[in-house]
C-alpha cells in the first residue's frame, strides 16, 4: 500500500497524434504490477456498494482482492461467475456511471478503476489460458439430459449473455444472427480501436465453448417467424434484436450523397472493414470536412473513425451544451485529444448539395437552453436569425436508433410501444406472448452494452423457471 | 457455406447461379431478395430472387457482371461454395387479381420480373409481357417469360432482334390501342423504369417498380437504401423493394446510385490487374 490511496493507476494509451491515424486499440491495458497496485487501493467494503452498481452483479471486492493478491486466474473465475464477456465490459461499460460511481473512494478521491481491472483480468486469462468460466464442462449436463431447447434471436450483448447463462443452466441453445458475423452492435457498431475484433472473437468463442450454437445469416421474422420457432420444438425464445433502425433529422437535403446514418457509416467501417479498402471490397467515402450530428458514444465513434479515415477536419455538431452530451466522459476526452472539434448549441436546418447530388454545405442554427424536457435535459430552443452555413463534404447522422422492426412486423401479437420497443415485464423480460422473452435495446431503445447484458441474464433465469414449470420439473 | 449446384451463362455479361439454401427456398416469395457475400473480403451484394425450389432446396440468382463484386461472383464454379447467403429479404410483391397486367422487364431486370409475372399469372391475371435489351446478345429468359405470359413482346434498342426500340414504345401502343390496363409492373434499369412511370402517370395507370438501391445489411439497419416515395423517406430493404412508381423521386434515386462510382471503377481496375485482396493503391 505504498501508493497514495486517492490516486488511481494510470492506464497506458496510444498518444493522440499516433492513434488518430490507426485503428489499433487506444487503451493498452494494465500490466501485472499496475493491476496489483490499483487493486491494492480497494477498501474491501463489507456492504459492497460497487456490486450494487453493477447490472450483472459481479462480486467486485472479491475479484479485486484476488487481483491484489496476484491470483489472476482465480479473479477471472470470480468475474465469470456473473459475466461471460468481461473483456468486452471492461472496455465499453460506462463504469463511471455504475460500479465506479458507487465506490466509496469516489466520494473524496478517484474510485477504484474497476473497468480497467476487469479488462486486465479477462486479457490475462486469455493470454494464460488457465482460467475457468461461467460454468465448467462438468457443471453442464450431457446433451441427453438437457432441460430443453431455447432459441436466442440476435447475437449482441443481450443475446450472447442469455445464451451463455442458459447453456450453463443445462439448455440446448441456438442463437440466430441476421448478419454474417456474430456480435451485433459489438461487431457492426463499436470500432476496432475501442474493442479489437480479436477480443470480440475470443469472447464469442467462449460462449460457443459452453455448447451454444450460433447460426449466422438467419433473419428471424423472414426465414422463420417466432411462432414457427416455438412450433418447431423450441421451448422458449429470447429476443435481443437491438436498436438497429437509424433515426434521421427529417430536414431538407438529408438524402444527398455523402450523408450517412451512423449505422451505415460504422457498419461499412467495422463489419465490412472499409478502412482496409481495397483489400476489403466495400467502399466508404470520407471527404475533407466531416460533420457528425449528435453527441452520444456512437457519434464519438463516427467522428474518431472519420479522423482515422483521413478527414482533415471533424466536427461534432450538437444542439445542447456540453453537460447534456450523452457520450461517456472518457470517449469525449479521447475524441477531443484526437482533434475533434465540438460545435455545441448548434443544429442543422438543411443540407445543400452540388450539381451531382453530393452534400457541400450545411445550414445551421444556434440554440439556447430552455426548461428541462421529458428526458430531464434542458431543451434546446433555436435562436432566430442565427443561421449560418458550414462547408462539409461528409455528414454522419448519429442522433439515435430505434428498435429493429423486422421481428415485430412478422409477429402482430407481440405488443410494442408507440416507438417500436417490445413491451416486457421488467423483472423477467416476459413479452405479451407466453414463452417469448425480450431484452436489451429491442426493449429499451438504444442504451448500453451492460444494461442489455443484465436484461439477458434476468430473462435467462425467467426462461429457466418457465420451461421447468412447463415440463413439470423442479 | 452455400453450394453452387448449377451455373449457366445466359448472355455475354449475365450469369445464373443455382445455390443450395433450403431454408430460404422454403420461405421465398415473388419480389423478395437475398444478400450474397462471396468470401471474407467480399461486399454484401443484394440480388432479387429469380427462382426457388422448396423441393430441391435451391434458390436461383441471375445477375449482370457489372462491377468488381459481380464479376468475381461470376467466376464461381459449380460445386464451389459461397460464404454467405441471407434471406428472403424485403416485402413480397402484393399478388392479387388485378385484371389486365403488363409486366415489363429490361435487361437483367427480366430475371426479377419472371417470378413476379408467374405469381401474377397464377393469381388469374391476363399477362401482357414486354421484355427488352440493348442488343439480342443481352436478351435473356425469352422462353421462360413466354411460358408465364398470355402475350409477349420483345424489343431491342438496336433492332437486332424483335421490335426495334424501347419497351415503352410497345407500352405506348397498347395504351393507344385503347387496351384496358389495370396494372403495369416494371423492373429494369432506372432510366427504363422512370420512362415507364412517366408514361403511365400521364394515363393514370397504376404502376409498381422494384428498386435495387445501394444497401449493406438489407434488414433496415443502415439506411443506405433510402429513397423518397410520396415525399417520405423509405428504406428499399424493409419498406420495399416494390414501390408505387408514380411516387418515387427518380432524380434523387439516379443520383444516389452514383454514390460510389469512382470507388467502383477503381475497385474493378484493381481486380482486373489481379490485385484482388492483395496489393495496395
Amino acid at each position: 500500500m505504498s501508493k497514495q490511496i486517492g490516486v488511481r493507476e494510470e492506464m497506458p494509451r496510444q498518444s493522440p497524434e499516433v492513434r488518430r491515424k490507426n485503428f489499433l486499440e487506444v487503451a493498452l491495458g494494465y500490466n501485472e504490477e499496475q493491476a496489483i497496485r490499483e487493486a491494492q487501493r480497494c477498501l474491501q467494503c463489507k456492504n459492497k456498494p460497487c456490486t450494487a452498481g453493477c447490472p450483472v452483479e459481479i462480486d467486485i471486492p472479491a475479484f479485486v482482492k484476488l487481483v491484489a493478491e496476484g491470483k489472476f486466474a482465480e479473479a477471472a473465475v470470480e468475474i465469470k461467475k456473473k459475466n461471460a464477456l468481461p473483456a468486452i465490459c471492461g472496455r465499453v461499460c460506462p463504469q463511471e456511471e455504475q460500479c465506479e460511481k458507487t465506490c466509496v473512494l469516489a466520494r473524496k478521491n478517484q474510485p477504484i478503476a474497476i473497468g480497467r481491472l476487469e479488462r486486465f483480468v479477462a486479457d490475462w486469462e486469455a493470454a494464460n489460458k488457465n482460467g475457468s468460466g461461467l460454468c465448467t464442462d462438468t457443471d453442464r449436463p450431457p446433451v441427453s439430459e438437457k432441460i430443453g431447447k431455447v432459441a436466442v434471436v440476435g447475437s449482441g450483448p443481450a443475446g450472447l449473455t442469455a445464451a451463455g447463462e442458459l447453456a450453463c443452466m443445462g439448455y440446448d441453445v441456438t442463437v440466430f444472427e441476421a448478419l454474417h458475423e456474430p456480435g451485433g452492435v459489438l461487431a457492426y457498431g463499436i470500432p476496432e480501436f475501442r474493442l479489437p475484433r480479436t477480443v470480440l472473437k475470443r469472447e464469442i468463442e467462449y460462449v460457443r465453448s459452453l455448447g451454444v450454437e450460433i447460426r449466422t445469416n438467419m433473419i428471424i421474422g423472414k426465414v422463420y417467424t417466432l411462432r414457427e420457432l416455438l412450433d418447431s420444438g423450441y421451448d422458449a425464445i429470447f429476443v435481443g434484436t437491438g436498436a438497429g433502425l437509424p433515426q434521421f433529422l427529417n430536414v431538407p437535403g438529408e438524402n444527398l450523397n455523402g450523408i450517412y446514418s451512423a449505422n451505415e457509416f460504422l457498419t461499412r467501417v467495422n463489419l465490412m472493414k472499409a478502412y482496409r479498402y481495397p483489400e476489403y471490397v466495400t467502399p466508404i467515402r470520407v471527404g475533407k470536412k466531416v460533420a457528425v450530428i449528435g453527441a452520444g458514444n456512437v457519434a464519438m465513434d463516427a467522428a474518431r473513425c472519420s479522423l482515422r479515415l483521413g478527414a482533415d477536419e471533424v466536427h461534432i455538431v450538437y444542439r445542447r451544451s456540453r453537460t447534456e452530451m450523452p457520450a461517456r466522459a472518457e470517449e469525449i476526452e479521447n475524441a477531443e485529444e484526437e482533434g475533434v472539434i465540438f460545435d455545441l448549441l448548434t443544429a442543422p436546418v438543411q443540407f445543400i448539395g452540388d450539381e451531382n447530388g453530393f452534400v457541400k454545405a450545411m445550414e445551421c442554427i444556434k440554440m439556447e437552453l430552455g426548461e428541462p424536457d421529458a428526458s430531464g435535459r434542458r431543451s434546446p430552443i433555436p435562436i432566430e436569425g442565427s443561421n449560418y452555413l458550414m462547408d462539409v463534404d461528409t455528414v454522419v447522422i448519429a442522433i439515435g436508433q430505434s428498435p429493429n422492426p423486422v421481428v415485430r412486423q412478422s409477429e402482430p401479437d407481440l405488443q410494442t410501444t408507440r416507438w417500436g420497443g417490445i413491451i416486457v415485464d421488467e423483472e423477467t423480460g416476459a413479452t405479451s406472448i407466453p414463452g417469448i422473452y425480450a431484452g436489451g435495446d429491442a426493449v429499451t431503445g438504444a442504451a448500453t452494452v451492460i444494461t442489455a447484458m443484465g436484461a439477458g441474464k434476468r430473462a435467462a433465469r425467467a426462461i429457466d423457471q418457465y420451461v421447468r414449470k412447463k415440463k413439470g420439473l423442479a | 457455406m452455400y453450394k453452387v449446384v448449377r451455373k449457366e451463362r445466359l448472355a455475354d455479361v449475365v450469369t445464373l447461379l443455382e445455390v443450395q439454401a433450403p431454408e430460404i427456398a422454403a420461405k421465398a416469395q415473388a419480389g423478395q431478395f437475398v444478400i450474397v457475400r462471396l468470401n471474407e473480403t467480399g461486399e454484401r451484394i443484394p440480388l432479387t430472387l429469380s427462382d426457388w425450389n422448396p423441393l430441391s432446396g435451391t434458390i436461383t440468382i441471375i445477375f449482370q457482371h457489372a462491377g468488381r463484386s459481380t464479376q468475381e461472383l461470376a467466376l464461381v464454379r459449380e460445386g464451389q461454395e459461397i460464404r454467405d447467403v441471407v434471406g428472403p429479404l424485403g416485402k413480397p410483391t402484393e399478388v392479387e387479381a388485378y385484371g389486365n397486367v403488363v409486366c415489363i422487364g429490361g435487361g437483367v431486370g427480366i430475371a426479377v420480373m419472371r417470378p413476379i409475372t408467374k405469381a401474377l399469372k397464377e393469381a388469374g391475371n391476363h399477362i401482357v409481357s414486354i421484355i427488352g435489351a440493348r442488343d439480342k446478345s443481352l436478351l435473356i429468359l425469352e422462353d421462360s417469360m413466354r411460358e408465364v405470359s398470355d402475350e409477349l413482346y420483345v424489343t431491342t434498342d438496336n433492332g437486332s432482334y424483335g421490335r426495334p426500340g424501347f419497351v415503352t414504345n410497345v407500352l405506348e401502343d397498347l395504351i393507344q390501342e385503347g387496351r384496358k390496363l389495370d396494372l403495369v409492373f416494371a423492373i429494369g434499369p432506372v432510366p427504363m423504369m422512370k420512362a415507364v412511370s412517366d408514361l403511365t402517370k400521364e394515363y393514370s395507370i397504376k404502376t409498381i417498380v422494384s428498386l435495387d438501391s445501394i444497401m449493406i445489411d438489407g434488414t433496415g439497419m443502415c439506411g443506405g437504401c433510402r429513397v423518397t416515395v410520396g415525399g417520405k423517406t423509405k428504406f428499399t430493404c424493409v419498406d420495399g423493394p416494390d414501390f408505387d412508381a408514380h411516387e418515387v423521386d427518380w432524380d434523387e434515386l439516379i443520383l444516389r446510385k452514383k454514390m460510389y462510382v469512382p470507388q467502383e471503377k477503381e475497385s474493378l481496375e484493381l481486380f482486373h490487374k489481379g490485385c484482388a485482396g492483395g496489393c495496395q493503391r
